[in-house]
């Protein structure tokens, strides 16, 4: 799997915090996604083309709306190839940590 | 918004019969669906159960819109966990695209009702049964945590 357009797609403030919209209120419509924003229309529908195109965001069409939804598949193989690989790593550093943080309490 | 949504859409490289034959045969449901299978005729207005390896009810509907290798519409009951099955019917919608040397499967797995823990469930299984499919379609294996029942549920 190609992840350059995911990854080049996250790396972008405006784009993540669009995405945590997103999480919090999924099927949102252009519009509901502006309110709040400090960002013009067309900005915000530029971003969300890059990450439709990443396939972070998919949409739907209801009647005229247009409505668009957190799309979870890159995420999820995101944290497959990248994440759980190092999960086993990071519990140990996190159990040392917990080791030496209660070795100094005594 | 009166209503629980969950959407997804992979791209897959394969063919939308292979692909629908991949999300309806039990002898590749099996494979990535942790073990199921789907007992169903696949005829509009036919009967729908997912069953699960030891022989229970998982989930059951009916096929309310079937278009091979296109679409899919299937009402879903959850029928194993009382909660969940006292909220009614979902709604499972399957989309193939052809596009390019890949298919655009889409699902929107849906139900009437604000809030739906049975919705908040599918949404964290579909993605690991999806990305199994995938890979099978894509490699001939599906991934390791796909291919049995987990025990105890």
């Amino acid at each position: 799997m190609d992840f350059d357009p995911v990854f080049r797609a996250l790396a972008d403030a405006s784009r993540r915090d669009l995405l945590d919209r997103l999480f919090e209120k999924n099927g949102q419509t252009l519009s509901e996604l502006c309110e709040g924003l400090d960002m013009s229309r067309q900005a915000v529908t530029k971003h969300l083309v890059i990450l439709e195109e990443a396939n972070l965001v998919a949409t739907l069409w209801r009647g005229r709306e247009k409505l668009h939804y957190l799309n979870p598949a890159p995420i999820h193989d995101i944290a497959e190839r990248w994440l759980r690989k190092y999960e086993r790593g990071r519990l140990r550093v996190l159990s040392e940590l917990k080791k030496i943080l209660e070795a100094d309490d005594e | 918004m009166s209503e629980s949504k969950f959407v997804y859409v992979t791209y897959i490289r394969t063919t939308p019969e292979k692909l629908w034959r991949a999300l309806t045969a039990g002898e590749f449901t099996r494979r990535y669906w942790a073990g199921t299978w789907q007992d169903c005729t696949w005829q509009k207005g036919a009967g729908w159960r997912l069953m699960i390896p030891d022989g229970r009810v998982g989930d059951a509907g009916e096929v309310l819109e079937i278009d091979p290798p296109r679409r899919l519409v299937l009402s879903w009951q959850n029928q194993f966990i009382p909660d969940l099955k006292a909220e009614g019917p979902s709604r499972a919608t399957f989309e193939l695209e052809h596009e390019g040397d890949m298919v655009k499967l889409t699902i929107v797995h849906e139900m009437d009702k604000l809030g739906s823990k049975f919705i908040e469930q599918v949404s964290g299984g579909w993605p690991l049964i999806l990305a199994s499919l995938k890979s099978l379609l894509e490699t001939g294996e599906s991934l390791e945590a796909t291919r049995k029942w987990p025990e105890g549920m």
